[in-house]
């Protein structure tokens, strides 16, 4: 590799790597996060200038960290800020950079649980958590939520000056307060991973950008909490779906259920690393919401085949889930599981209450549910009328043209005067 | 850092009688040095919004904001910074029954 290769190669690694640490040692110094930014991205222009020329420095995380401050020193005693401010950041001493070192009052901790402040709404805590803990340009936050730059930069705009106005403070919660604060952080990231994964608009299925800035933020956050097992639980589940996303669309970017996945297309060393992840967590036995999805997510990913599912476990899983987070949904996804291990009759039984209460209305997963139930109970009519009604609901293209096909198979079912047997 | 604490009642809320007493709550963080000022508001049946248009005043009766919220009282505090704000509006016990909102003073 030629030493601007070599250089270019270091500076992206120390932007994964050190970029959340600058920022949040300079927020803690200055207080002023479009400053901290500013002069972290500087520093990171300069070392993509001289490291090719001087080469990598021996510890690139201090040189870039130094760089900043200097930078910041600078910017600072140019606009003549209060002279008592300016000796404190000059005389900081830097952040201890050695590898491994966990510390609660690390500052990216404290970047993290500052960005995701409840007083804070999900829209801005996703964004500035992906501006100043993943170091994403605006532009490419924009473009990942699909909405122009305009748009995203005033949110972030504004989600600063509530921080800075409000005075929200810059630190990780007491102890009594993490489980609580936590919860929220763990929601970000899920939020994060589910808009690259599920893809809720639009014409791409997967964003991968997105699904893996989350695991990248989940592992940072499980690397700096070891002992909160609700993180490993979230990491493990990220994990575990994200190793199936390979087989989730087709050549022609179509969903592929999971029955009909090609698992050998799933990635196993990612399944390992997740199941590994998850008993480490269970371990500590304080269970979670997070633990008990990636229990689901872990039962999915490790049977060689749909048949060879323990689909009675997961139905208790979903049991055990709504325990911990009761929902709409949480039922429908029991109701799908129940309907594997006991048969599409006792699903449907379960559907039934869930339909009437109508708390899922709007959401194509129930008809789409109930139209898979009906075809394999051979009730084509039924379960063609129930794809038409999922077909209206459905907002992502991947979504619409699964349905649409199978709604197509069902009025042909039905049109044959369900001669066609049950499909099982 | 100052907040200004709008004590708001929800419509048709129902506290048992004592539950809403915030003399306790007074107590405690004029005590502390945290609360400057405040009190109980009369209902919007007394409020008169005030407006000038071309140098004519004009008045409306009630308040600028028809909610079905009724802004009961209010309490300006001095505190370290949000978190600690939030932690004494949520001990107010209007909180339990109706809203509370904490707003930063601009200066």
């Amino acid at each position: 590799m030629s030493p601007a290769t070599t250089a270019r190669a270091a500076v992206a690694d120390a932007w994964q790597g050190e970029w959340s640490r600058i920022v949040g040692a300079l927020i803690r110094h200055t207080g002023d996060w479009d400053l901290a930014e500013e002069c972290a991205q500087d520093a990171f222009t300069r070392a993509l200038e001289r490291w090719p020329l001087d080469g990598v420095p021996a510890r690139p995380g201090a040189w870039l960290m130094t760089t900043a401050r200097n930078r910041a020193v600078d910017r600072l005693r140019r606009a003549t800020v209060e002279a008592a401010k300016l000796r404190e950041l000059a005389a900081a001493p830097l952040p201890s950079l050695a590898a491994g070192e966990v510390d609660v009052q690390d500052d990216r901790l404290r970047l993290i649980f500052t960005c995701c402040h409840p007083a804070l709404s999900d829209e801005a805590r996703v964004a500035l958590t992906l501006r100043t803990v993943a170091g994403l340009g605006t532009g490419e936050i924009a473009r990942a939520f699909l909405v122009s730059e305009r748009t995203m930069g005033q949110r972030l705009f504004r989600a600063k000056s509530k921080i800075r106005h409000a005075r929200i403070p810059f630190r990780v919660p007491p102890r009594e307060e993490l489980p609580a604060r936590l919860d929220g952080v763990l929601r970000v990231l899920y939020l994060l991973f589910n808009e690259g994964y599920a893809a809720t608009a639009g014409p791409v299925p997967v964003r991968a950008d997105l699904t893996g800035e989350a695991i990248r933020l989940a592992r940072l956050l499980a690397g700096l909490l070891p002992d909160e097992p609700e993180v490993g639980g979230l990491l493990a589940l990220l994990l575990l779906q994200n190793a199936r996303s390979a087989a989730r669309t087709d050549a022609a970017g179509d969903f592929v259920p999971l029955a009909d996945q090609d698992r050998s297309r799933w990635d196993a060393a990612r399944i390992a690393e997740g199941v590994a992840v998850l008993d480490r967590a269970l371990g500590r036995r304080r269970p979670g919401a997070y633990q008990v999805q990636a229990a689901v997510a872990a039962c999915h990913a490790t049977a060689p085949g749909p048949e060879e599912t323990d689909w009675r476990q997961i139905a208790l899983l979903y049991g055990e889930l709504a325990r911990w987070a009761p929902g709409p949904v949480v039922e429908l996804n029991r109701a799908v599981a129940v309907a594997m291990a006991e048969g599409p009759a006792a699903g449907l039984a379960l559907l039934a209450p869930l339909t009437a209460a109508g708390t899922l209305d709007g959401y194509h997963l129930l008809p789409a549910t109930r139209a898979d139930l009906l075809r394999r109970l051979g009730r084509h009519r039924e379960a063609a009328l129930a794809y038409r009604e999922a077909l209206t609901l459905a907002t992502s293209d991947t979504d619409r043209r699964y349905l649409a096909a199978r709604l197509e198979t069902a009025t042909q079912s039905a049109a044959d005067g369900g001669r066609a047997r049950p499909a099982g | 850092m100052k907040y200004l604490l709008l004590i708001c009642t929800d419509e048709g809320f129902d506290a048992p009688p004592g539950e809403l007493d915030p003399t306790a709550w007074v107590e405690e963080t004029d005590r502390a040095g945290i609360r400057l000022l405040g009190d109980r508001l009369r209902p919007s049946g007394d409020v008169t919004t005030v407006r000038v248009r071309d140098g004519a005043v004009l008045l409306t009766d009630g308040p600028f904001a028809e909610t079905k919220e009724e802004m009961g009282g209010f309490d300006l505090i001095e505190c370290a910074d949000l978190d600690e704000a939030i932690e004494v509006a949520a001990r107010h016990p209007m909180a339990r029954f109706g809203m509370i909102e904490v707003r930063p003073l601009w200066g």
